[in-house]
């Protein structure tokens, strides 16, 4: 059973602020969902391999970069909180 | 010439087009004035872009310079989802209602260059998540086959503009059946290609291993014709594959394909009318020559129950960036963590919640082997299941969805009853290969013809035998 503490702390570190009520009403779901879920338990044995995909990374080198500021108006432009072309955030220390 | 919308497919746009019957601009503005009319009632549409004419004025350009591509002035509507540079792109959700693509898709480009009219932005389920486009921050889209109803998701808007004459064809998104199962729900084609066929690059993540992008059309020609200019490597997406990727097996049926059927997987929670729909489009493909074998797919049941491990485990950490510093919406706080905290509690849906805490607990230290690692490991199980499947037959056959599309408000209390939407699509995802959903019929509820589905699998890379089959079940 999901208790509405492990709710919160799973809120917390998924940084969502949840209400009271929610926290109940997602204890319930999520013991549902889980309560479907747990059949996985009973599939095959322990030893099978993970699947493994055929994946590399593609990034280019660190160099020849794009001109500065050729994508800077569009990408600022997006920004909640700016000063000039600065990014704005509240103090982290 | 007068446009029949009605009728009109992809490829007979092109042919008017170049024979001057009409113009793009005339066709777009075909499309325009039945979104105004019927858009307000259905809710197909998060938005259209303000820039169709001028979009369309190039295509005719290009028409007339006599150098167009079949694609050039089609009217395409794109999921809320795919990024196209300069508009919004919000997932149906608060959290990016203000947030503009600062770059294209892969797709949206590819498109660009064929001289595609994009009409506009469709609705969803919020980040992709749901089955019936009712988990939108937006409203609901209604089925255009029945007002009552829910047109499937989570690319229902994308499913209802084509449905509803809105647009001649759209790109949606699938990462459990949320191109095939609107699809089916909407009377139209659906396919989910193998997984890296179509980049990924400029859509919004969801579960980065399951997503691609598919194409929703009136017929498996247009579908075809859309897959075969998105797909291809791409230098943004390194899962993206090309057609000689994974090698074509010699065919297992001597003149046309074998379908396999896991009959022992769809004995129970079906709907009378999709099975008896479904025998009926078995004794159809028999006629038409097809061979048909009862196979088994020992692991298929556990498919639903991985994905609901895998999917919110990757929801989790690909939402995560959300967080109002770089973009979209900012909820003002006391100090940093409480920014975080706000911003999301305000900008995700009670659905996209539930799968972040899902997510989260999934991946929490003592829970990571019994329930991710575990989830893994039944994929793999999975894909040697197909394996085995792909030596006997060569493709597989189920209905696309249990039911029929279902009403508003139906389901909405009981997550794991919506979730059972997607019992038979999702396994594509995990497994990777392609899949199909193709119209097989309708279904009379209430007085009203309700479209039904049927959905073809095949190996990796063989979406040229679900192309294929799916022609010739459609009498194209």
């Amino acid at each position: 059973m999901i208790s509405t503490q492990d709710i919160e702390k799973l809120a917390e570190l998924a940084r969502i602020e949840l209400k009271e009520e929610e926290k109940v009403k997602l204890a319930k779901e999520i013991d549902g969902i889980l309560g479907y879920i747990d059949q996985i338990k009973t599939a095959g044995s322990k030893d099978i391999a993970r699947a493994k995909e055929p994946v590399r990374n593609i990034f280019r080198e660190d160099k020849n970069p794009h001109e500065s500021g050729t994508h800077t108006d569009a990408l600022v432009a997006e920004f909640p909180r700016k000063e000039g072309n600065y990014l704005k955030v509240k103090k982290i220390l | 010439m007068k446009i029949d919308l009605n009728t009109l497919t992809i490829q007979k746009a092109h042919e008017h087009l170049v024979k001057k019957d009409f113009s793009a601009v005339e066709l777009a503005e075909a499309y325009l004035s039945e979104i105004s009319k019927k858009n307000k009632d259905m809710n197909a549409y998060l938005e259209v872009y303000d820039d169709v004419k001028m979009q369309a004025e190039e295509a005719d350009k290009k028409i007339a310079s006599g150098k167009p591509t079949v694609l050039t002035g089609i009217p395409i509507a794109l999921k809320d989802n795919i990024l196209r540079k300069g508009n919004i792109a919000s997932c149906a959700s608060k959290i990016l209602a203000n947030y503009h693509a600062t770059y294209d898709s892969t797709a949206v480009a590819k498109l660009k260059e064929q001289g595609v009219v994009f009409l506009g932005r469709t609705n969803m389920d919020e980040f992709a998540m749901g089955s019936s486009t009712q988990n939108s921050a937006y409203g609901v889209t209604k089925n255009p086959h029945d007002t009552s109803r829910v047109p499937g998701g989570s690319s229902g808007g994308a499913a209802a503009s084509v449905a509803m004459n809105g647009a001649l064809a759209s790109l949606g998104t699938d990462t459990g059946g949320s191109v095939r199962q609107p699809a089916s729900f909407c009377g139209l084609v659906g396919l989910k290609p193998t997984y890296g066929s179509i980049s990924r690059h400029g859509i919004i993540a969801m579960g980065s291993s399951l997503d691609q992008i598919g194409p929703l059309t009136k017929t498996v020609t247009d579908n075809e014709i859309l897959w075969k200019i998105l797909q291809g490597k791409d230098r943004y997406d390194g899962t993206a594959i090309d057609e000689n990727t994974y090698p074509k097996l010699p065919l297992k049926g001597k003149k046309k394909p074998i379908i396999g059927i896991p009959y022992s997987f769809m004995d129970q929670g079906i709907d009378k009318e999709v099975m008896k729909n479904f025998e009926e489009s078995v004794k159809k493909l028999k006629s038409l020559g097809y061979e048909i074998e009862d196979i088994s797919l020992p692991n298929i049941g556990y498919s639903l129950a991985v994905y609901y491990v895998l999917m919110p485990a990757e929801v989790s950490s690909n939402l995560a960036r959300f967080d109002g510093v770089k973009y979209g919406l900012h909820a003002e706080g006391k100090n940093l963590i409480e920014d975080y905290l706000k911003t999301r509690a305000q900008g995700f849906g009670p659905e996209t919640r539930r799968r972040v805490i899902l997510g989260t607990y999934v991946l929490s230290a003592g829970y990571a082997d019994a329930y991710y690692n575990k989830a893994n490991q039944v994929k793999a199980l999975l894909q040697s299941d197909f394996e085995k499947a792909y030596k006997k037959v060569d493709l597989v056959l189920t209905p696309t969805t249990p039911t029929p599309a279902f009403k508003i408000g139906e389901k909405t209390d009981d997550p794991v009853q919506m979730y059972l939407a997607d019992i038979f699509t999702v396994t594509a995802n995990i497994v990777g290969g392609p899949a199909l959903s193709v119209p097989s019929g309708t279904s009379l509820v209430e007085g009203k013809k309700l479209p039904l589905g049927i959905q073809f699998t095949a190996p990796n890379g063989r979406e040229d035998l679900l192309f294929s089959v799916g022609k010739e079940f459609l009498g194209e």
